[in-house]
């Protein structure tokens, strides 16, 4: 404990997105974690009370625990600066950077980072331009198995994995209906890992890569927050080179994006051992099931005393 | 195996150490995305169209407070205490009046209270039915019954229904095509009286028809019957219980007629039926909960409660109205079902329409609803949806209706932008009986 021991936390957890239920647990780990250091902790599902609440409360830090729009995509960290609270995690135009998968993509690849060949297309591309010639360009461009995604969202919502070119179709509509864009992703075949980062005022660490293993073989929403459904390696079961590797992408993106605090970089690594940057996440799921709090467990620390470290790190930097 | 295996890089792990422990009949039990779209629905910003939430607002809270208040004071040690698995006698002598109302005679030794009916719905089901073995439902059928019958492994086999209910001609090729099949049809399971989710009712004629096609065969039925005394316009025909007394359990409920939050519902059924259901309950709960009967029975004994569901009579007739109005001016081309009771309305859409795929737009324009597989155990109703107009008053619906329509709109504005790469965006279509279709409504303005 010292002077940036927050006293009281704020945990903002909910919102209106796709994700609102697994926001809702994770917030609830976080403030179970936080309370166990002696924290006071309240949990929050933000709604028009909030800017009132957050006045007449004045906690020493706020923690957005929401995934999806709102939460990851800059607006509710750009209005905490505007007041002047401390938080955790990313501000606003990085997390806006990041959240928007094709823009995080292109960012990092500028900076000689190795992602999968992609295209965004918003839903309008197949109106104007006709959805046969469309569906015909990408799979002459992309051939092979694709990954098929809406540009912003998480938890795998709306993804589809599409091996015939006669599926792309029915995997667009699935995508657009999450959000009007859509990334069309070559598909890398290989092992799927996931590297945490974590930054508590000296510079991010990346922790040692997890290695995603869904029995169904796709690490869809159901793989992700059904306990079982999912086997994580920890260590992920690579050579150390790679393994080092993929760690180096991880703080490169992270740092690239202008990332802070926390953040998951999810990386496949193909045959030949070259990890392929996927996406970074702002706010990573912090679930019973989610790979940060596994990650840190495996490297030794204490869940809640990292989460702290985290809240202190935003009260000094506010204080900078 | 262990929480935390060693491998040779590290440890592994699949967070739950007892995954490969679990019973088969558990494989259902999971979290899913869909469910996870729900959570949005408990936002005040979202107009919920899905749950089948009673308007408990309707209840004057005096007449519960003045209840509960009697119980402590003149009952209170009893009340708080362990209680019959049977139920009191005094809450089972009132339940005798309430089913009096739709025609059915009994004796309050055949009166089982339980922990809502759903409790009961699981008791009997756990009673009859050996894995494999053959439930008779209508299609499509209560959520939640499908839920428990898959938890004891039952075959669920749908039966047709259209706007007067289960059809019998249907029911008859049914279990013929069971027999024929080997199969062992055990029971019957049917919501007559305002259906869930269809919002049909089972004319007379049919009650009778049915009834003799399953003493004809051995099958018994088991009549679930939450609704029956939320009528609008004119009362439904009697129950099937009050035709038949040996071959029907009837199941009852306060959760629609008094309030879900005390959790009690009962069971009539035939004298042996009714000892093993006793015992039943007695090793799931011990007894139903003693406090929550005593305040039902005070209630009732003090209470103008005939008065009281005369008030939600009128509240859900007018939300109903709402409903059907407002699908009337902005879907006039779909289909729906015109409920002369209950909580419900079923809603026919185009068929290249998936209901259930459609729910992460509906998320994005702040509207819930139940898509129609929920209420099959066959993944049939991918292009329909329940739409309950229990809850929210009639302003809140007619904003629902109108965020639906743009759903649907969206959509279908979607599908048609893939329309020319073919009939693979909304996967297998399914062929909809004309059965599952429901004449359009009148004008209901």
């Amino acid at each position: 404990m010292d002077e940036f021991t927050p006293r009281t936390v704020l945990i903002l957890a909910g919102g209106i997105s796709h994700e609102r239920d697994v926001s809702l647990r994770s917030g609830r780990r976080i403030a179970d974690s936080l309370r166990a250091q002696g924290i006071s902790v309240e949990l929050r599902d933000p709604d028009a009370t909030l800017f009132a609440y957050l006045e007449a409360s004045q906690p020493d830090v706020v923690w957005p625990a929401l995934h999806g729009a709102g939460g990851e995509d800059g607006s509710l960290r750009g209005l905490l600066d505007f007041v002047n609270v401390p938080f955790v995690g990313s501000r606003a135009a990085a997390s806006r950077l990041a959240w928007d998968k094709p823009t995080a993509k292109a960012l990092v690849d500028r900076a000689g980072v190795t992602t999968p060949r992609a295209i965004a297309l918003s839903r309008d591309t197949f109106r104007d331009l006709g959805a046969v010639n469309v569906l015909d360009r990408i799979s002459a461009e992309l051939s092979g198995p694709v990954v098929v995604k809406p540009a912003q969202g998480g938890s795998a919502q709306g993804v589809t994995i599409v091996d015939d070119p006669e599926d792309l179709a029915s995997a667009m509509v699935h995508a657009y209906r999450y959000w009007d864009v859509a990334l069309v992703e070559q598909k890398i075949v290989g092992t799927e890992i996931s590297v945490c980062v974590i930054d508590t005022g000296d510079g991010p660490v990346a922790l040692a890569p997890v290695e995603i293993e869904p029995i169904s073989g796709f690490y869809s929403f159901e793989a992700r927050y059904n306990a079982g459904e999912t086997r994580f390696y920890t260590p992920a079961r690579v050579s150390d080179e790679v393994a080092a590797r993929a760690s180096e992408m991880a703080i490169a993106a992270h740092s690239t994006l202008g990332l802070r605090h926390i953040s998951r970089v999810d990386i496949m690594v193909d045959g030949a051992g070259t990890p392929f940057f996927l996406e970074a996440s702002v706010m990573p799921g912090l679930t019973e099931t989610s790979l940060f709090p596994r990650a840190l467990e495996v490297a030794g620390h204490d869940v809640g005393w990292a989460y702290l470290a985290l809240c202190q790190a935003a009260v000094r930097e506010s204080r900078a | 195996m262990a929480p935390h295996e060693s491998t040779s890089g590290g440890s592994s792990t699949r967070f739950d150490p007892w995954y490969d422990h679990y019973a088969h009949r558990t494989a259902g039990l999971s979290a899913s995305e869909v469910r996870a779209l729900f959570a949005v629905a408990s936002r005040p910003e979202v107009v919920s169209l899905a749950g089948g939430m009673p308007y408990v607002s309707a209840l004057p809270p005096e007449l519960v407070t003045s209840s509960l208040e009697r119980v402590m004071r003149d009952s209170g040690p009893t009340a708080l205490q362990y209680g019959s698995g049977q139920g009191t006698p005094e809450l089972r002598e009132r339940i005798l009046e309430i089913m009096a109302l739709e025609g059915i005679r009994g004796s309050v030794d055949d009166v089982v209270v339980t922990t809502g009916s759903q409790q009961a719905l699981d008791l009997v089901t756990k009673l009859f039915i050996d894995p494999g073995d053959v439930i008779l439902a209508e299609a499509p059928s209560y959520v939640g019954a499908i839920g428990v019958f898959r938890s004891y492994q039952a075959e669920v086999a749908h039966v047709l229904m259209d706007e007067d209910g289960l059809i019998p001609q249907a029911l008859r090729e049914a279990i013929e095509r069971l027999k024929a099949a080997g199969k062992r049809i055990k029971f019957l399971y049917t919501i007559p009286t305002f259906h869930n989710p269809a919002g049909v009712t089972l004319t007379w004629e049919r009650r009778l028809e049915i009834l003799e096609i399953c003493r004809a065969n051995d099958i018994l039925v088991l009549e679930d019957n939450p609704y029956g005394l939320l009528y609008f316009d004119t009362p439904p025909p009697h129950a099937m219980r009050s035709i038949e007394e040996d071959g029907v359990i009837y199941l009852g409920s306060f959760s629609k007629t008094f309030a879900p939050g005390f959790r009690v519902g009962w069971a009539l059924a035939p004298h042996a039926i009714r000892e093993k259901l006793i015992l039943a309950n007695e090793s799931a709960t011990l007894c139903p909960s003693s406090f929550s009967q005593f305040a039902i029975t005070e209630y009732l004994a003090t209470s103008d409660w005939k008065g009281q569901i005369d008030a939600f009579r009128g509240v859900y007739r007018s939300r109903r109205d709402a409903m059907l109005s407002s699908l009337q001016e902005h879907l006039p081309e779909m289909e729906w079902t015109v409920p002369n009771g209950g909580f419900y309305v079923w809603l026919q859409l185009p068929p290249t329409l998936d209901s259930k795929e459609m729910l992460p737009r509906a998320v994005k324009e702040l509207v819930a609803y139940t898509p129609g597989t929920a209420f099959y155990a066959d993944g049939g109703g991918r292009n329909m949806m329940r739409l309950s107009f229990c809850y929210p008053n009639e302003e809140t619906i007619r904003t629902g209706i109108r965020r639906l329509t743009s759903v649907i709109n969206g959509e279908l504005e979607l599908l048609n932008t893939f329309a020319s790469s073919g009939p693979v965006v909304t996967g297998q279509i399914p062929v909809i009986s004309p059965a599952h279709v429901t004449s359009p409504p009148p004008n209901t303005n």
